[in-house]
C-alpha cells in the first residue's frame, strides 16, 4: 500500500485549488447543501404524516423507493437534462437524502407513547405546543438516527459528483484512476471514509446535546450517582 | 425508447444479466458469512458492541472508494468483477451481521428457556427455535441489503464493471437520454422484484406473524 500521496505535505496546502483541504471543503459543501434542502423538504412532510397519521403509506414506501433509485443513474440523467453544474448534482443528492429523513420523522412520531400526548392535551397545550414541545422532542432520537444515516449516505455518494466534472473528494478517486495513480485513489478512499466516521461522531454529539436527558436515561443515572 | 430497446436489446440484456449476478451473489455470500458472526455477537455479549461499531464503520466506506481500493488490497485487476462482488459482500455482511445479532437478541427469553426445558441443546435450539423466531427481523435486514446492493452495483460502471450502470455512463458520454432512463427503470424494477420475492418468502416461512398482526400488512 502506497500512502505517499496522502502524506505528502504539498497535497495538504490550504490554498491550493486541487489540494485535499479544498476538496474536503467542497465535499462538505455538497453534503451540507443536500442535507439542508432535503431536511427542509422532508422534515415538515414527515412530521405532518406522523402527527396526523394521514398518508402514512407515502412515508413507509418512500424509504424503499429511495433506496432502489440508483444515484449514479439519477445524477447522469439530471446532467444530461440540465447540463453540467451544481444543480443536477444537488438534485440527485437531495433525492437520496429525503427518504431516510422522511421515514424517520414519521417513525419517530408514530412510536410515541399516546398517553404522553393525551397528558399534554389534558394539561391544556394547544396542538402546536403538543407538536413542538412534546412530540418533536420525544421523536428526536429516531429522527436523528435517520438524519445520521442520510448524512453517511450523502458523504459517500457525493464522491460521484466528480464523475460529472464537479469537485469534492471524488476528484482524487476519478483523477487517480484516470492516470493510474493508485496512491491518489487510496488517499481519496481513506479521506472520505475518515470524513464519514468523523461526521457521524459529530452528529452523535449533536444528538446527545439536543435530545432531552430525560429520554436517554442519562438524567436518571446522574441523579442516582448523586444520591449514593 | 422502444426503438433503442429493439436496436440494443443484446447490450441491455447483457447489462441486466451482469447486474443481477453482481448484486445477488454478494447477498448469498454475505448472508452465509453474517449468520455465524451475528450469532457470536449474541453468544458472547462483550462482542456485541465492537461488532456494531465495526459494522457501522465498514458501512460508511463510500462504494466508489471501496471499488477502487480493493484491487490495491487484493491484488486483483481494476476491471475484474471480483472487486464489485467483494465490496458488496462487505456491505452485506456489515448490514446483516448486526441485523442477525439484533434479531437473535429480540427473541423472548421465555421462548429460549422453554426450548431448553424441552430438552433442546444449544445448536438445535438455535436452528429450530431462535432463528425462525428471529427470521422477520433478519429478512427485513435482507430486504434493505438486497435493494441497496442492486442500486450500488451501477456505481461500478465508473470503473468499467457496473451492470446496468454501463447504460448510465454510455448515455452520459453520448448525451443520450434513452439508455439512462432504461437503466434506471430496469434497476428500480429489479430491486422491487427482489424485494417482493423476499416478502413472499417471509410470508411462506413465518405464517405465525400474519395471525398476530391480523392480515400480515407488516
Amino acid at each position: 500500500m502506497n500512502l505517499s500521496y496522502l502524506f505528502d505535505a504539498a497535497h495538504w496546502d490550504l490554498s491550493a485549488p486541487g489540494g485535499i483541504p479544498q476538496l474536503i471543503l467542497a465535499h462538505l459543501g455538497y453534503v451540507a447543501l443536500a442535507l439542508l434542502i432535503g431536511t427542509i423538504i422532508a422534515l415538515p412532510v414527515g412530521l405532518f404524516i406522523g402527527h396526523t397519521g394521514r398518508g402514512s403509506f407515502i412515508a413507509i414506501n418512500s424509504g424503499n423507493a429511495g433506496r432502489s433509485l440508483p444515484t449514479l443513474g439519477l445524477l447522469m440523467l439530471m446532467v444530461t437534462l440540465l447540463g453540467l453544474g451544481l444543480t443536477p448534482v444537488l438534485i440527485a443528492l437531495t433525492v437520496l437524502v429525503i427518504p431516510p429523513i422522511l421515514t424517520s420523522a414519521y417513525a419517530g412520531m408514530r412510536t410515541l407513547d399516546r398517553g404522553v400526548i393525551d397528558a399534554a392535551k389534558g394539561m391544556g397545550m394547544r396542538p402546536w405546543q403538543v407538536l413542538f414541545k412534546v412530540e418533536v422532542p420525544m421523536a428526536l432520537p429516531v429522527l436523528m438516527s435517520g438524519f445520521r444515516s442520510a448524512a453517511l449516505q450523502v458523504v459517500a455518494t457525493a464522491t460521484v459528483a466528480a464523475a460529472v466534472g464537479l469537485s469534492g473528494l471524488g476528484r482524487l478517486l476519478i483523477d487517480g484512476l484516470a492516470v493510474n495513480d493508485y496512491s491518489r485513489v487510496l488517499a481519496g478512499a481513506i479521506v472520505v471514509a475518515v470524513l464519514a466516521v468523523l461526521l457521524d461522531l459529530f452528529l452523535a454529539l449533536v444528538q446527545r446535546w439536543i435530545v432531552s436527558p430525560g429520554l436517554t436515561g442519562r438524567d436518571q443515572t446522574r441523579s442516582r450517582r448523586a444520591t449514593t | 425508447m422502444i426503438q433503442y430497446l429493439t436496436n440494443n436489446h443484446e447490450v441491455v440484456l447483457a447489462a441486466l444479466q451482469q447486474h443481477i449476478y453482481l448484486a445477488l451473489l454478494p447477498i448469498l455470500i454475505g448472508l452465509v458469512v453474517a449468520l455465524p458472526i451475528g450469532y457470536l455477537g449474541v453468544r458472547f455479549p462483550w462482542f456485541y458492541h465492537p461488532l456494531v461499531n465495526v459494522c457501522g464503520v465498514l458501512y460508511s466506506i463510500p462504494s466508489l472508494a471501496l471499488f477502487v481500493f480493493l484491487p490495491v488490497l487484493l491484488g486483483t485487476k481494476i476491471l475484474a468483477p471480483v472487486n464489485i462482488v467483494v465490496a458488496l459482500t462487505i456491505y452485506t455482511v456489515a448490514l446483516l451481521a448486526r441485523t442477525v445479532a439484533d434479531g437473535l437478541r429480540s427473541v423472548d427469553p421465555v421462548i429460549t428457556q422453554s426450548a431448553t426445558a424441552m430438552g433442546y441443546r444449544r445448536l438445535r435450539r438455535l436452528f429450530d427455535v431462535e432463528l425462525p423466531v428471529a427470521l422477520p427481523v433478519i429478512l427485513a435486514g435482507l430486504r434493505v441489503a438486497t435493494v441497496s446492493n442492486i442500486s450500488l452495483v451501477s456505481v461500478g460502471a465508473l470503473i468499467g464493471v457496473g451492470g446496468l450502470g454501463q447504460l448510465f455512463t454510455r448515455g452520459f458520454q453520448l448525451f443520450y437520454l434513452e439508455p439512462i432512463i432504461i437503466g434506471i427503470i430496469l434497476s428500480v424494477l429489479l430491486a422491487g422484484l427482489a424485494d417482493l420475492i423476499i416478502v413472499l418468502v417471509q410470508r411462506a416461512l413465518t405464517p405465525w406473524t400474519r395471525h398476530q398482526h391480523g392480515g400480515g400488512a407488516a
